[in-house]
């Protein structure tokens, strides 16, 4: 029996539609709760060519969703362990993982090699850049996006339907729609949504009729309800993006922010005196760092915890990995806790860098 | 008109509530928004689209459904 002979056996898929299947090219962006799912089913369902793209690093807290990742693979780059993952599930196919990010610079150069995009991304900014570039370099994306018990699902710019600008023309103002680091996601939810993106992605290899485009489809885990929203296509907002054609990076440009926030390498951190370490993970994540003696105030809680800070004295911030810090670096200077810096390879590199002392 | 409105994401966390009925007896879409503005101030501060009867609408239309749904745009993956 091959390893398709249940597609193989439906009509509607046949050794034909598997051989769609095997010539197709997809690339996945983010391989996170939406990510994971959807390169699990894509990679067993045979897609001859598989791209994955994240610079994140696998935390603890990303096991209760992130399905293609265990405790052995723990700060490991997520593009990297789910090749590894993959390549087991499925060694017949083609895996490339991107250990990047994805940027203004890159993402048209990427998008070349595939023939479908898929967004698991976490975040507006990248969720535009993949709606702009895609437009640009005419693929479709087959969107998902969640929030708590709630997800989105669409497929944009597919035979000239509308993009994820049709429906929603303009990134929301920053901070006023959290992430799930912030306010947590149902684990299964991630799986539901990824599942119906996989399924799309599917659907358009093999030519059937009834591609989710110009809709989106709304489903919540609460009531397993689901209402599907009529989106039309604005020429406007395509034409939009095609004056951006040769301008993506000012659009886009490499994170200033992040430039902004100071970085301290793990040596040079345990050298510094006067210091004081503020540990920003959430309480359950591992390892537990006791040296250097550390404050414990979870990233979602800083805001709360300002009181307990002070203008004039000196820290240095920890996450997991290097990534969540930067992030707590710059809004505790803009807090007015000028004093901060992020700590490069966070709570692992400590770890490291006390292994090599012993 | 009596009006169903459903509220999805975040949105339903500051109605309360995942849908409510509402009599409604101007015409807009931008003044049923003034009206939901005033029962939850917090609504305005947040981007969201409208959809008439599952199709999304602009402010200028007119109501003319009777089901009415608030989409915020969700980041989340």
């Amino acid at each position: 029996m091959s390893r398709y002979s249940r597609h193989i056996v439906l009509s509607e898929v046949g050794q034909q539609g598997q051989s769609l299947l095997s010539t197709a090219k997809v690339l996945v962006v983010g391989a996170g709760g939406l990510g994971c799912p959807v390169l699990q089913y894509l990679a067993a369902a045979g897609i001859g060519t598989l791209g994955v793209i994240d610079f994140d690093v696998v935390e603890l807290s990303n096991l209760q969703r992130q399905i293609l990742f265990g405790t052995s693979t723990i700060g490991m780059n997520k593009a990297l362990a789910a090749k590894n993952r993959l390549e087991d599930l499925n060694p017949s196919i083609q895996i490339h993982a991107y250990p990047e990010k994805l940027t203004a610079k890159n993402v048209l150069a990427l998008f070349d090699n595939y023939d479908i995009i898929v967004d698991g991304s976490d975040n507006f900014t990248t969720r535009y850049l993949v709606n702009d570039a895609s437009i640009i370099a005419n693929k479709p994306v087959v969107f998902g996006a969640i929030y708590k018990f709630e997800g989105q699902v669409s497929v944009f710019n597919y035979q000239n339907g509308p993009s994820y600008r049709c429906l929603f023309p303009e990134p929301p103002k920053e901070g006023s729609v959290a992430n799930c680091s912030e306010v947590g996601v149902l684990g299964v939810l991630t799986g539901i949504i990824g599942s119906m993106q996989a399924n799309e992605v599917i659907k358009m290899i093999l030519g059937f009729n009834h591609v989710l485009s110009g809709k989106l489809l709304c489903y919540s885990a609460k009531t397993a309800e689901i209402t599907t929203i009529k989106v039309e296509k604005s020429a406007k907002e395509f034409e939009k993006v095609y004056a951006l054609k040769d301008h993506l990076t000012d659009q886009y440009p490499e994170s200033s922010n992040e430039n902004e926030v100071r970085e301290i390498s793990v040596e040079d951190a345990f050298n510094k005196e006067n210091v004081q370490f503020i540990d920003i993970r959430e309480r359950d994540e591992f390892p537990q760092i006791e040296i250097p003696p550390n404050l414990q105030i979870p990233l979602g809680t800083l805001e709360q915890n300002l009181n307990r800070l002070h203008a004039e004295k000196k820290y240095i911030i920890f996450c997991q990995s290097g990534i969540r810090s930067k992030v707590a670096t710059r809004l505790l200077q803009e807090l007015g806790i000028p004093n901060c810096q992020s700590l490069q390879g966070g709570a692992l590199g400590i770890m490291e860098h006390l292994k090599t002392k012993t | 008109m009596n009006l169903k409105i459903k509220y999805f994401g975040l949105l339903a966390e500051i109605s309360g509530c995942p849908e409510e009925e509402l009599e409604f007896s101007k015409t807009s879409v931008s003044e049923l928004m003034e009206t939901l503005f005033e029962k939850y101030p917090l609504l305005k501060e947040k981007d969201f689209q409208v959809a008439q009867n599952h199709e999304i609408t602009s402010r200028e239309m007119h109501i003319t459904e009777s089901e009415i749904a608030l989409l915020p745009p969700f980041s989340g993956g």
